[in-house]
């Protein structure tokens, strides 16, 4: 469970948000612009809050009054951005294998390969990233995040980047994803339809602020 | 022409450990400082970056005279490192690897700071959502990527070490076997009549040198740059 009263001052636009998740898969949704990045930023800890307190299931992960603020690296929340962000200079096994190293954790060769076939990307182990497509991209981005054993996963438009064809091809695998591997996410879109197949629960942002809190009922049609 | 003579061997061996001594030294050091420079800002920022490049605009002579005052055997350090430590560095070849690497280190420093600045810092983030601690970023996205740059940094500073004169003479002084390099004892040969074929032979071997740091640097940073764009 996933509990968020934070703010924060981004120059002219102000984020000031307060809402429980407890979906396993929570939908932030709102057009551009509406803070949605900044606050998926500030769960993760690369930006720090200026007032209020971010809980993961009883661990306190900022908490401005009592000066708080564990940092990203100590969070363990998984983080797969809009642009895959993978490593230029390391093949996709060493992508993949990245997490896992930086956090200690032994070698689990059958969550590994369970992952790895959940995302069919068992193939790709010796490519280099720059040989890769969009979709493969995204996908090595999926596995390289819940190979570092996440207690929650932050999907920052993980679709936008990519064109119609691309985005049918990733999104059953997230699907896939959030039936199969139960760890809870949240998910971040400006594409009702997205949304709809993805998310368990809404939340709607409006200008740096909560509009609506609810089922994918919310969504526009 | 006839051939190089132990004298000159000497020299030149002299200079290629100078000017190594002063790359692998400077080297760490001038990482340490790019990636403050580029990454932090911090009190004194400004002054810290006007003194790296000091020895730039510095009169090398100058930045020797002061090299002799600071870590001469009566300096403030020179007598310090003498008493307690027994390192003597005045009229020594150590000495002329410092003096090497003082006036190198804004030319090494440069290509790493800004090969820094090139990093994507969104690579840096998701390195930390991964669970890497920050030294741990740096040894593993940061430094690897700015490989090119650090290579380019220590080619450009062993080139500036094996041929810096000023600051060396006026330091370390021209003493044959100690603290003669190359540009030293072509300096001597050209003042002593005949002295020109030899200084000649040098002269050569000095554009050797210098074309094979070149050559090699293109090599190494073409392969880095392949690598680093996962081709």
């Amino acid at each position: 469970m996933l509990t968020i009263d934070a703010s924060k001052q981004l120059g002219e636009f102000s984020l000031d948000v307060a809402f429980e998740s407890d979906g396993r898969v929570t939908g932030l949704f709102g057009a551009s612009g509406t803070g949605k990045t900044s606050l998926v930023n500030m769960i993760a800890g690369l930006l720090a809050p200026d007032r209020g307190r971010i809980v993961l299931d009883d661990d306190v992960l900022d908490d401005t009054a009592m000066r708080i603020h564990v940092p990203a690296h100590r969070r363990r929340i998984g983080y797969v951005f809009q642009d895959s962000r993978l490593f230029p200079h390391l093949d996709v096994a060493q992508n993949l294998d990245y997490g896992r190293r930086m956090n200690g954790l032994p070698r689990d060769l059958d969550y590994a390969a369970r992952i790895e076939t959940l995302l069919d990307i068992s193939a790709l182990h010796a490519r280099r990233t720059g040989q890769l497509s969009g979709g493969e991209r995204q996908r090595v981005a999926l596995g390289r995040a819940l190979l570092a054993r996440p207690r929650l996963l932050l999907l920052d438009e993980p679709l936008a980047s990519l064109d119609e064809a691309r985005k049918a091809e990733i999104l059953p695998y997230l699907v896939r994803l959030r039936d199969e591997t139960g760890v809870p996410t949240v998910y971040v879109s400006h594409d009702a339809d997205e949304m709809r197949q993805l998310a368990t629960q809404v939340v709607m942002l409006k200008g740096g602020r909560v509009a609506a809190v609810g089922g994918v009922e919310l969504l526009p049609k | 022409m006839s051939s190089i003579t132990p004298e000159e061997w000497t020299a030149i061996a002299l200079s290629l450990r100078v000017a190594l001594v002063a790359t692998l030294v400077a080297t760490p050091l001038g990482i340490a400082l790019a990636w403050l420079l580029a990454r932090r800002e911090f009190w004194g920022k400004g002054l810290v970056d006007a003194l790296v490049h000091l020895p730039l605009v510095l009169p090398p002579v100058v930045t020797g005279y002061l090299l002799l005052l600071t870590f001469g055997r009566r300096g403030a350090v020179g007598a310090w490192l003498a008493d307690s430590l027994g390192i003597v560095l005045a009229f020594k070849w150590t000495g002329a690897a410092l003096a090497c690497g003082v006036m190198s280190f804004p030319l090494l420093v440069r290509p790493i700071r800004l090969s820094i600045e090139a990093v994507d810092r969104k690579l840096e983030q998701a390195a930390s959502t991964l669970g890497a601690a920050p030294w741990r970023v740096f040894a593993t996205v940061t430094l690897p990527l700015a490989l090119p740059g650090v290579l380019a940094g220590m080619v450009l500073g062993f080139a500036k070490a094996i041929g810096e004169f000023g600051a060396t003479i006026t330091f370390v002084s021209n003493i044959p076997g100690e603290t003669q390099t190359i540009s030293a004892a072509i300096y001597s040969l050209i003042q002593t009549p005949d002295g020109d074929s030899a200084a000649l032979r040098l002269v050569i071997v000095s554009v050797v040198i210098a074309m094979a740091a070149l050559v090699a640097s293109e090599w190494l940073a073409r392969r880095a740059t392949l690598r680093l764009h996962g081709n």
